[in-house]
């Protein structure tokens, strides 16, 4: 790859700039690696005479000192070479991804995941070819404690809760029950094939049941990393996104046991029917104490989060380190780490995002993709590069053998349990979903590293594992990552809906629940709705005033969600420039005066009186600003690590807030006026009949008095993102903050460049010296 | 029309010669047969369920053969529900029972029953797309019987309003200033939706049944909407009973 993209043919100019760019990575790509290599190698002879010289410095030091000359610069390799080393590949992963978004087709035709595997092999052959030791990333612990967690912390935490929680039957059904078959059914049948070779002793006939189940039991459970590398890329449904993640998910306490169990008992070579219940009951503890220790962590956490108010910058911090030390605690007790990681993440989420700061929880957003991200890319790398090193042993029947039955195995046992799970399901899973979920069965990191972390003197055979598992790994990232993508297109699979969700369907979905719970109620039926109420209403009442600091963390989520989308709305228009036209889809017209219930009367009001916005109404002003400071979250939809969606409101964030908030107020103002003045205008944007409005002499004058004071109070005063500019709308009295309110919106300031050029466009007076008039009103 | 019941315009009542549940000991067979003519393709409900149901039917009306809104009232759990009204209206809501009559009754029978309950059956795998579609139209028309409180074929910003104000009634005051806000929101999407282009002297009514299929396309009804006890078998049914 790296000599042949580099003079791919130039079609044209416009094509020069990231054919150019890639070269220049390629260069430094290859910089480095000759620069460390031989410097590493060149480095190692440095410490015998340093040892040497000091030495006899010391024991010539009474006598005579030799005096070298003083040197100025010198060349410690060996000082720094670990942490060099490990900066050096990440350097390098982050480079290679780099590298493959420059070229345009080549990451719509292969996945990621692929990618970086041939990356990887590159590098280990250049390792090798220099002579060098790999470092041995898989076959330690490095792996288990580092490469992973972020990965999994950063599924738990974004994972979708209740499409999860509507399919965990289907899920766990996949998950425990689908990798036993799996086990069992490749173990078994390696095992008689192995023994039924006639004639020709060959090292097979040595394989025995119990390593050949070990072996099967590591290479039949799906792997979260390589299902999200590769599901990520083709959007499917959200239904069987959730199905296939789940399961490489909830299956490692599956593997954790069985792992475990085979391992153990390999040396004894039988397994009696006590060790078979043990393993049963070990399961169920290794899954519910994973779980159990996610949550216990998940709480200490979001407890913690509640008192964090006053030093905000460590927030993220909190969230990183529980969920950190719950998967060592758990992997501690050998109980499941990936669960408790998972539970950790998703118990401690809506508490935690309730309490902290805005900027925190973008920080752990980003955060966390970002580790994940290197995360896997690493690990894909580095799969690439042991298996340029790794101890080989290639047998023809062995590999694929292996290969077929795991292919086999998996196919019979989704249409198996799918066959079963229909009859309990109500979206029943179609031949499609069917087809999907089988394919989907990747295999990846964790499987090799369990394979690598077997010992070499209770296991002969472990080479050839190694070689078996490197081949199925390959087969499944390269031919059905690279396929289903075309597959899923051809079949016409559902994809992921990617309509935003809108606040009618959000009422109604809040209306459903209460609907179907009430339906249940009536009759006597505890089922599914009536579980899922009380526990929310058991989270309402208990579990929330506990663990989340202050009242407006715990409003109901139709309001929040009512919130978030007014939020987002008015930042967009900021952010678009004050909109020409509504920067959302819907090029309409209607304003809410068209929705306001006419007047009894039969004629139009004409009254130009001027309303006095009524107490509550100023509460309520008062309320959705102060708490559209805290509520600013944007919940991720759908777990995708490379569509880090482009929040219109994250940069700057802290400008907009003063804008957003004179916007708002001001919308509210003239929403309750528009109704009331004459709409004399010609059919236009609400944006432009607000505007006309303003330029009407005949416009809303705000009587003093009857301006509403908005106190806007922070959170924490003290917090070192609050914004100086914030101290202008603290109520230091009413009367300066009338001031205030009518400065800050006549008068264009200065920084507001744009916005001053805009009300010139919209209005054809241009901001007038005159102050009464109402003016700015930047739709 | 073989079926032994007969209903009355007036009360709404369904008066049975026999005792509902003597004639279903007695008669089963005869029951599913009738059952298949006149409630058919309407109520796909199975005997089992039908009987369970019937249990508790019995069980809400102190075993007389109609129930009244306070025996639906006086059901313990569903007091923490912030749309218990409006629930327990649906199933005295004479438009529920596909008769094409409007109003409300005091008194429901068995039969009513059964039907406002066949609204919440899932859908099953062998139903055609316009089965699912028919299915889907019905269970939003129940949606939108249960909005449209006065019956004009609309809803208007008001009732809309109440709706909103009901769901939120059980979390304070909070809930009560931000509702009217929700609602109004909610009605300027619906119309955005559906009449993009208004003048400004332009009124909109209301949420007509068209437009609320539309805003709602997305929610993909006839799965969502549906009672899981009235799919899975009965054996199954058995746990989780309540006896209130």
């Amino acid at each position: 790859m790296t000599s042949g993209t580099g003079p791919r043919g130039r079609p044209g100019a416009g094509r020069g700039l990231p054919e150019r760019g890639l070269l220049l990575l390629l260069v430094l790509v290859l910089l480095e690696g000759s620069v460390v290599f031989p410097l590493g190698a060149a480095s190692s002879p440095d410490v015998d005479p340093r040892g040497h010289s000091e030495d006899r410095a010391v024991a010539e030091e009474s006598q005579n000192y030799s005096k070298k000359a003083f040197p100025v610069l010198s060349l410690d390799y060996h000082h720094i070479h670990v942490p060099f080393e490990i900066a050096l590949w990440v350097l390098l992963a982050s480079l290679m991804k780099l590298g493959f978004h420059l070229i345009p087709r080549l990451s719509s035709i292969v996945p990621e995941s692929c990618l970086l595997i041939v990356v990887g092999l590159l590098v280990g052959g250049f390792i090798k070819l220099a002579g060098e030791k790999v470092p041995p990333v898989l076959d330690s612990q490095s792996f288990f404690l580092c490469l992973l967690p972020p990965i999994i912390l950063d599924a738990g935490y974004f994972l979708p809760i209740r499409p999860f929680m509507e399919n965990l039957g289907t899920i766990l059904m996949f998950a425990v029950v689908g990798t036993l078959w799996n086990a069992f059914f490749v173990g078994g049948l390696l095992y008689a094939v192995c023994q039924i070779q006639p004639g020709n002793p060959s090292d097979l006939h040595n394989l025995e049941l119990l390593p050949c189940l070990l072996f099967a039991s590591i290479i039949s459970a799906v792997d979260p990393v390589a299902v999200l590398a590769v599901f990520e890329e083709i959007h499917i449904n959200e239904l069987l996104h959730i199905l296939v993640f789940g399961e490489s998910l909830l299956n490692d306490a599956v593997t954790v046991v069985l792992y475990h169990l085979f391992e153990e008992y390999s040396g004894a070579g039988t397994v009696t029917i006590l060790d078979g219940v043990l393993g049963v009951i070990s399961f169920l503890v290794v899954a519910l104490g994973g779980v159990l220790v996610g949550a216990i962590y998940g709480f200490l956490a979001a407890f913690t989060s509640r008192f964090t108010s006053h030093v905000r910058v460590i927030e993220p911090l909190f969230v990183f380190v529980y969920s950190y030390m719950a998967y060592l605690s758990a992997e501690m007790f050998h109980l499941s780490g990936i669960m408790a990681l998972i539970a950790c993440g998703a118990v401690m989420r809506p508490y935690v995002e309730a309490n902290i700061s805005h900027k925190s929880h973008t920080t752990i957003k980003y955060f966390l993709k970002m580790w994940s991200s290197v995360s896997e890319t690493l690990i894909f790398i580095f799969l690439g590069v042991a298996t340029v090193d790794g101890p080989h042993s290639w047998n023809w029947t062995f590999v694929t053998v292996t290969v077929l039955l795991c292919l086999v195995s998996r196919v019979i046992g989704v249409i198996g349990l799918t066959f079963v799970i229909n009859k309990f399901r109500i979206v029943k899973l179609t031949t499609k979903d069917q087809f999907i979920v089988a394919y989907g069965g990747l295999r990846g990191a964790i499987a090799f590293s369990l394979g690598f972390l077997l010992e070499e003197k209770h296991f002969p055979m472990r080479d050839m594992f190694l070689t078996a598992i490197i081949t199925v790994i390959f087969f499944t990232v390269f031919v059905q990552g690279m396929t289903i993508k075309p597959l899923v297109e051809l079949l016409a699979v559902k994809k992921k809906q990617e309509a935003k969700r809108t606040i009618n369907e959000e009422i109604h979905t809040q209306f459903l629940d209460h609907l179907l719970t009430g339906i249940e109620d009536i009759c006597g039926h505890y089922g599914h709705h009536h579980w899922k109420d009380k526990l929310n209403r058991i989270n309402k009442k208990y579990v929330k005033k506990c663990l989340i600091a202050d009242e407006r963390g715990r409003e109901p989520q139709l309001i929040a969600f009512y919130h978030k989308m007014e939020m987002k709305q008015a930042i967009e228009l900021v952010e678009s420039g004050g909109g020409f036209k509504p920067p959302s889809a819907l090029p309409s017209t209607v304003s809410m005066q068209n929705i306001q219930p006419k007047k009894p009367a039969a004629a139009k009001p004409v009254q130009r009186a001027l309303p006095q916005l009524p107490k509550g109404r100023e509460e309520e002003i008062r309320t959705i600003l102060r708490s559209n400071l805290q509520r600013t979250r944007q919940r991720l939809r759908s777990y995708n690590r490379h569509t880090l969606v482009a929040d219109p409101y994250e940069e700057g964030f802290s400008d907009f807030i003063i804008k957003k908030q004179k916007i708002i107020e001001l919308e509210k103002k003239i929403i309750h006026m528009n109704n009331l003045t004459l709409p004399a205008a010609p059919p236009d944007s609400p944006t432009l009949c607000r505007a006309r409005l303003a330029s009407d002499p005949q416009a809303y004058r705000p009587k003093r008095d009857s301006v509403p004071t908005i106190q806007v109070d922070l959170a924490s005063p003290q917090s070192p993102d609050s914004v100086n500019l914030m101290d202008e709308f603290r109520a230091n009295g009413s009367r300066r903050e009338e001031e205030e309110d009518q400065g800050l919106t006549m008068r264009p300031r200065g920084e507001d460049g744009r916005r001053e050029q805009l009300t010139r466009c919209l209005s054809d007076p241009g901001p007038s010296a005159d102050e009464d008039e109402d003016e700015p009103f930047l739709p | 029309m073989e079926a032994p019941f007969r209903f009355d315009q007036q009360t709404c009542l369904c008066t049975t010669p026999l005792s509902v549940s003597a004639y279903y000991s007695a008669q089963n067979t005869r029951l599913e047969a009738s059952e298949k003519r006149t409630k058919g393709s309407k109520i796909n409900i199975s005997l089992e369920q039908i009987k369970n149901l019937h249990k508790r039917f019995q069980q809400l009306s102190g075993d007389e053969d109609t129930i009244s809104k306070e025996n639906l009232e006086s059901i313990p759990t569903l007091a923490n529900n912030p749309i218990r009204k409006q629930i327990i209206g649906a199933f005295f809501d004479k438009r529920n029972q596909h008769r094409g009559e409007a109003g409300s009754c005091d008194q429901i029978g068995f039969e009513q029953f059964l039907m406002v309950m066949s609204h919440f059956r899932p859908p099953t795998l062998k139903m055609t797309a316009e089965e699912k579609e028919a299915m889907r139209r019905e269970k939003l028309r129940f949606l939108f019987n249960m909005h449209d409180t006065d019956n004009d074929g609309t809803i208007t910003l008001v009732e809309y309003r109440k709706v909103v104000e009901e769901l939120l009634s059980k979390s304070g005051s909070i809930g009560q200033e931000a509702a009217e806000a929700i609602a109004d929101a909610a009605m300027l999407e619906v119309a955005s939706t559906n009449v993009p282009t208004m003048g400004p002297d332009d009124f909109y009514e209301g949420i007509t049944f068209e437009h609320f299929e539309q805003i709602l396309k997305g929610l993909e009804m006839e799965s969502r909407m549906h009672i899981r006890f009235l799919d899975v078998d009965t054996t199954t049914m058995r746990c989780g009973k309540s006896t209130s």
